[in-house]
């Protein structure tokens, strides 16, 4: 081949690497461009702090998102609180306490589920988790923020479960002896050696598993009963990823409504790529001992 | 790997040609969800008579519908609500399609069996919030309504004089969903179009009625393509009033209410 | 018995138990989907179309419409996704692009698909004028897509033996020649893997196509590149949300979710097929 072929072989390869870079700043010039100018109109406070958001109302639409985001981050934790332990524990006994043939099967069955649309999961919620909530709890209706985080929690698990055992996988056999060697029990090495160096993988799956729940927009919108409420564990709520999915068809374009679900947009943004950049961080601080 | 490239290249070429003009053999419609039993038998009557029509129907709400037809997104937008003041001033043009009603649904086993309008307002607006209160069982009532934007919404709230005043328990995204969640819940209450009950909910008996137009929404600016201005002469002439009554709504010549 | 060893088997007890209930919990959720939808499910559902005034249900307009968005993602993202990864691993010189690139694969892969649905409803149904068509949907899809294209491709890259390199390098084949003779057919496992678990997103996707490619459920046509660029409708994770949400059908939606646990599992063993050749190479 002429040695032009290989430059313009070069070349093409290298558009193609700068669309991936490109692409994300694109994506983040989109946001910033088309987010900020609503905040800044709307007034950051009243924007962040504000609790009221009706944004359909004609004369004095409000858009304060503290209910969505509060429904957001509260939704995100429990959904973390429940499934992280229970994710740990598994990974943990699937890179080391499991028997070769058991840890064969739970590991498809973790990813299959870690395939299954949200859809389905939004579907079994809606049909089972939701009257059963009402009837349990005796509630008017059983869309709530728990409904939510029930359904958040088993979606992450599959993704918390595999991320944490790659990371524990990972962790050189000679910790583990030396631990041994000194006379700890296996559960004792496992939970003091094994996961404490597995720190900034474990980080990775847990940052990876909040990540996912805070960006869920469909499994959420069909159980969380959707008023942006100021968020109760056992009433009905709007997420962040909910308020965009329920309005974004609904605003003119180039409205301040739109721009303020763009802003919305913006805000997911911003914590996606926080998460996203908290193991980078962690490893640089020295994750690992 | 070079033949690979030039597909690549041939395909953004006919992506971008695609993006100057739609075939004449496409309508997309996309609005009301309350609307979509009415429309579904419409574009199977069309696509029966015009075979090389294909018409699409995307149920996302009125508000939705009419954003489409104004900014072209669909060729022509569903809206189960009069249009507003700025809408037309926008440019949108309203064609009444047929008369509708909104209906209230309970759940089946629900005892109350009539309402009057002074009682839907007080469990709309939340001051009325156990059926005991109204000879049912003693139940928390949960009131279902559709989001903002909705035109079941807007009509419903217009009508009774209550917008923007609405407690809801939860808001749902399109008609069917506010039926299939009344069907599953005995605390439920909601709103829903005539068009779209079936036997899984009990309609409550109102002494008031809730008429709305359903409107099919075209922008002034956005010339309706060949195939898009023969469905919308099919669906409000008399052919197409032929089929409505098989989704339980009023041609149009029926008049005002 | 010593209290260490209690406290040992405590720990291990509770390691079997996390991961019975896991196990456990996902089961039923896949048992009871399947269990619900398989008596739905029939060849006539599978291959009709749904029709009111001929009353029948069918779910073939989606299933067409989920390999079509399939195959356009994929002929859209595997040039560049691929492309993008050759250059990364064989060719980049400057280390912070390299890093850079990774870091932007790692963020693109974490946003929410319901800003994606954002973008490509401002961008390639309004401003591109698409309207809310497959294209669109699967154009958004292939810019979602690329990052899993992308890791996938440059980790088997990696693993191309660098014998093959420094023999063809010494016999004084150019660079892209040997790339594309040696360096790429050894990683072409690697590359398809990326493109199942793409499918895999694909099919899973339901925000992004609600609000780019359109809910309908009518059957579209294909025969002419004209009528094929205007195709619009649902795939079938949107038709399982229109059924459940839209028409209050949960029998349809169960029915739907049935296939979409067969097709999740399907992409699974064929990228597990796959995976365990790209190790053995």
């Amino acid at each position: 081949m002429s040695r032009a072929g290989e430059r313009a072989a070069q070349a093409v390869l290298f558009l193609c690497a700068l669309a991936a870079v490109a692409l994300l700043l694109l994506l983040t010039a989109f946001f910033l461009s088309s987010g900020l100018p609503a905040i800044r109109e709307i007034g950051w406070k009243e924007f962040l702090l504000g609790r009221v958001w009706d944004s359909a109302d004609r004369a004095a639409p409000q858009f304060g998102i503290l209910p969505l985001l509060l429904a957001s981050i509260y939704g995100a934790a429990g959904a973390a609180a429940l499934a992280v332990p229970l994710g740990l524990l598994t990974a943990l006994f699937l890179a080391r306490a499991a028997p070769k043939g058991v840890a064969a099967c739970v590991r498809q069955l973790v990813r299959l589920l870690a395939g299954v649309p949200s859809v389905v999961c939004g579907l079994v919620g809606m049909t089972v988790l939701v009257p059963f909530l009402r009837e349990w709890l005796d509630l008017p209706a059983g869309d709530s923020l728990l409904a939510a985080v029930l359904v958040l929690a088993v979606m992450i698990l599959p993704p918390v479960v595999e991320l944490a055992e790659d990371a524990l996988a990972a962790v050189p056999a000679a910790y583990e002896e030396a631990s041994f060697a000194l006379g700890a029990t296996e559960t004792e090495t496992w939970f003091q050696v094994t996961l404490p160096a597995a720190g900034s993988g474990v980080l990775a799956a847990v940052a990876l598993g909040i990540g996912r729940a805070v960006g869920e927009a469909m499994a959420v919108l069909m159980v969380a009963g959707n008023v942006a409420n100021m968020p109760t564990l056992l009433g009905s709520v709007r997420l962040l990823t909910t308020g965009i999915a329920m309005e974004f068809g609904y605003a003119a374009a180039g409205s301040l409504r739109q721009r303020a679900l763009l802003s919305i947009g913006l805000v997911l943004f911003v914590l996606v790529v926080l998460m996203n950049a908290l193991p980078h961080l962690a490893r640089r601080k020295g994750g690992r001992p | 790997m070079k033949r690979g490239y030039a597909f690549g290249f041939l395909l953004l070429a006919a992506v971008l040609a695609a993006c100057g003009g739609r075939a004449a053999g496409t309508v997309n419609l996309d609005g009301s969800s309350a609307m979509g039993e009415t429309v579904s038998v419409l574009r199977e009557a069309f696509t029966e008579k015009r075979p090389g029509i294909r018409v699409n129907c995307s149920g996302s709400g009125s508000g939705a519908g009419i954003e489409g037809a104004l900014s072209g997104v669909c060729d022509i937008g569903l809206s189960s609500r009069a249009l507003t003041a700025e809408e037309i001033a926008r440019g949108a043009e309203g064609h009444l399609l047929a008369w509708d009603e909104i209906v209230v649904a309970v759940h089946p086993d629900n005892p109350v069996q009539t309402m009057s309008a002074g009682t839907l307002v007080d469990i709309f607006t939340g001051r009325l919030r156990r059926w005991s209160g109204l000879g049912g069982e003693d139940r928390p009532i949960a009131v279902y309504g559709r989001e903002a934007g909705s035109g079941t919404r807007d009509a419903f709230e217009g009508t009774l004089g209550i917008a923007g005043q609405c407690a809801y328990t939860n808001e749902y995204g399109s008609t069917g969903d506010v039926l299939g969640n009344v069907a599953g819940n005995p605390n439920a209450i909601g709103y829903v179009s005539r068009s779209a009950v079936d036997e899984t909910v009990a309609v409550v008996p109102l002494d008031c009625l809730l008429r709305r137009p359903f409107l099919l929404v075209t922008c002034r600016d956005n010339p309706l393509s060949e195939a898009a201005a023969a469905f919308l002469e099919f669906a409000t002439g008399e052919e197409g009033a032929k089929y409505l009554p098989l989704s339980g709504v009023a041609p149009a010549w029926e008049g005002r209410p | 018995m010593n209290p260490r060893h209690i406290r040992d088997f405590a720990a291990k007890a509770l390691l079997w138990l996390s991961a019975g209930a896991v196990s456990a919990l996902l089961l039923a959720l896949a048992g009871y989907a399947g269990f619900r939808g398989a008596p739905e499910l029939s060849w006539r559902f599978l291959t009709g179309q749904e029709s009111i005034l001929g009353g029948t249900a069918g779910i073939l307009p989606s299933v067409v419409n989920t390999l079509v968005v399939i195959a356009v993602s994929l002929a859209v993202v595997l040039p560049v996704g691929v492309g993008a990864a050759v250059y990364l691993t064989e060719y980049a010189r400057n280390r912070l692009f390299v890093e850079g690139a990774a870091f932007a694969a790692g963020v693109l892969s974490g946003v929410p698909s319901i800003l994606y649905a954002m973008i490509g409803a401002l961008v390639f149904c309004d401003k591109l004028g698409l309207q809310k068509t497959l294209l669109a949907g699967s154009l958004t899809l292939s810019i979602m897509t690329l990052p899993t294209v992308l890791r996938t491709t440059q980790e088997s890259l990696k693993a191309a033996p660098l014998s093959y390199r420094e023999g063809a390098l010494g016999l004084g084949a150019g660079k892209w020649p040997m790339i594309r003779t040696l360096i790429l057919p050894a990683s072409v496992d690697g590359i398809v893997t990326g493109c199942i678990l793409a499918a895999g997103r694909v099919v899973g996707e339901t925000a992004v196509l609600m609000y780019t490619a359109g809910l309908s459920m009518v059957m579209q046509d294909f025969s002419s590149l004209q009528s094929a660029l205007d195709a619009s409708g649902a795939t079938l994770s949107t038709a399982l949300y229109v059924y459940a949400k839209e028409r209050a059908d949960f029998g349809a939606a169960f029915a739907v979710a049935t296939v979409l646990l067969f097709l999740t599992a399907a992409i699974n063993s064929l990228a597990a097929a796959v995976g365990r050749r790209v190790r053995r190479v």
